[in-house]
């Protein structure tokens, strides 16, 4: 042991994960906003309606809060199985402040109007430049600590964080290549069909690489450890990771069925998409089984319960996902409320639940507390947002399944049944119900934020934990 | 050798590398010991975890 005890960086944890609740609360309630947008049109004020709104709320809920809670875990988890301090400082600082000012260069310019156009990748090229920086730092800090590891191992959720760093570099730079024509406009690097599968194979990997492959490095560190035993089967880690790898790049032309697209794209899309079925409920049932043997743990944690209903909403959307790029399913889906419902089933039930357990995990283990300032509000907020995320989904499934067969209702003499706008009609109970779901699961985060604001208060924030030789097998 | 061909070969070595990895994790005797204990990681180093929650070893609030 070194004569000064080296020490954990937990400062810049504490600032991801503050910023987690933050941001999770201001893009949430943009998709609140927009929802009510859609039940009352006369909220489409000025330059702030729904077009402008809605990819503001989109890259505030993936990047801002998903990326604040995924920089926050992976800082802490690659840390702690590693067993050495975060590689540098510095550059950690950096991509926390760096991170901060995209996320606040995204609200300046969406709302103005100022967008490549292309989905989940909006950001003109200058913050697109500044995305690239950070990121690039951040991979220097997560694998630079990966080196200096005290322990011979990398850890299962290493490799999923490490995975999720690299495939969103390679897949962020080439999407987004373009021609600056000033500083706020600049148009794709490619041409039409092929800037269509370029943006898709971008988009279908931001779910896979962004929303999948780092929230899968929280399950495999934070239901251990919330459940207190090792997870079910660390090989089926291994053979799920590697899965997942060489299957999710090849998903994306599902979300160009029936297009320009060449038609044998299409079915290698809908093929890998099927295939992807079997990687995803092979990491799902590693997680919910972790708990066998100790399923009484979850009737009064819950923490554990937000983790393990985030793997069953996992497990959902990874059905439903395969199931929709079936092109036969995906001729009633595609351009429905369906596909709204799906990706919030993914977003809210697996992505935001599983966030939102592994913060509550963190919070009191950065300030020094022994646990939440109220651990019963947690409970609150587990079932006000699964509540809000059943309204939600199952509102967006009727709405979707009713638009899609009105579309394609037709005569007896090969005319529409239906006008466009009757579909609209028939919608608008439904996205009242998405509405209230919405509410609902913004409260919940409401509900969190006073529970954190609580814990923090009078909370230990500069000594950092001290790291502890690893047991001696290991060192 | 035109470009398609490439295509099929790095398929194929892609589908034989998975089915290598699978092989390698379930068919090796002697990886058993190295996931045992990769998978013990999280829990090796409970003396942080108690200090993190201002425990002691015994799950008592410091005095402090």
């Amino acid at each position: 042991m070194s004569e000064t005890q080296s020490t954990y960086n937990y400062k810049v944890v504490r600032q991801f994960a503050v910023m987690t609740v933050v941001w999770g609360i201001v893009g949430m309630l943009v998709g609140v906003i927009i929802a009510a947008q859609l039940v009352w049109p006369d909220l489409n004020m000025g330059f702030l309606h729904f077009g402008r709104l809605r990819p503001l709320h989109t890259n505030a809920v993936i990047f801002a809060f998903g990326g604040s809670a995924l920089f926050a875990t992976s800082y802490y988890v690659v840390q702690r199985t590693c067993h050495t301090r975060i590689f540098s400082d510095g550059l950690a600082a950096f991509t926390f402040w760096g991170w901060q000012a995209v996320i606040v260069l995204a609200a300046i310019t969406l709302p103005l109007g100022m967008t490549q156009g292309k989905e989940y990748a909006e950001l003109e090229w200058p913050i697109d430049i500044l995305i690239a920086l950070v990121w690039v730092a951040y991979a220097v800090v997560f694998f630079g600590t990966i080196a200096k590891r005290k322990v011979s191992h990398i850890y299962v959720a290493n490799w999923f964080y490490g995975g999720f760093i690299l495939a969103v570099a390679l897949l962020h730079i080439v999407n987004s290549a373009a021609i600056p024509v000033s500083l706020t406009k600049s148009y794709s690097a490619y041409a039409g069909v092929q800037d269509a599968m370029v943006q898709w194979w971008y988009g279908h990997n931001a779910v896979g690489f962004f929303l999948t492959a780092g929230f899968l490095g929280m399950m495999y560190y934070f239901v251990p450890k919330q459940a207190g035993r090792p997870v079910y089967s660390y090989r089926l880690s291994v053979v799920h990771f590697w899965a997942l790898i060489f299957t999710y790049m090849w998903a994306g032309p599902h979300h160009l069925h029936y297009t320009a697209l060449p038609d044998w794209t299409q079915s290698v899309g809908m093929l890998f998409s099927l295939i992807l079925l079997a990687p995803s409920w092979g990491g799902m049932i590693n997680g919910v089984m972790t708990l066998s043997g100790a399923w009484h743990k979850l009737r009064d944690d819950p923490i554990l319960k937000f983790l393990i209903t985030s793997l069953s909403f996992y497990g959902m959307s990874t059905f439903e996902g395969p199931m929709m790029a079936i092109k036969t399913v995906n001729a009633l889906s595609h351009y429905t409320d369906w596909t709204v419902g799906h990706v919030h089933s993914g977003a809210l039930g697996w992505v935001a639940m599983i966030s939102i357990g592994s913060i509550y995990y963190l919070l009191p283990r950065l300030y020094g507390k022994p646990e939440m300032f109220s651990v019963r509000l947690i409970t609150v907020h587990f079932w006000v947002a699964t509540i809000g995320v059943v309204l939600y989904i199952a509102s967006m499934w009727i709405a979707g399944v009713m638009q899609g067969l009105m579309w394609r209702a037709v005569n007896a003499d090969g005319t529409l049944t239906y006008s466009f706008v009757e579909s609209v009609k028939a919608s608008y109970p439904f996205w009242a119900i998405r509405f209230v779901g919405g509410v609902l699961f913004l409260s919940g985060m409401l509900i969190m934020a006073y529970n954190m604001v609580k814990t923090m208060a009078g909370g230990r924030t500069v000594d950092d934990a001290l790291v502890l030789q690893p047991a001696a097998q290991h060192a | 050798m035109d470009i398609n061909d490439l295509r099929a070969i790095v398929t194929v070595v892609s589908l034989l590398t998975f089915l290598g990895i699978v092989w390698w994790a379930y068919g090796v005797k002697g990886n058993k010991k190295r996931f045992e204990e990769a998978a013990m990681l999280p829990f090796i180093d409970e003396e942080a975890d108690w200090a993190e929650l201002g425990l002691d070893r015994h799950g008592k609030r410091k005095a402090s």
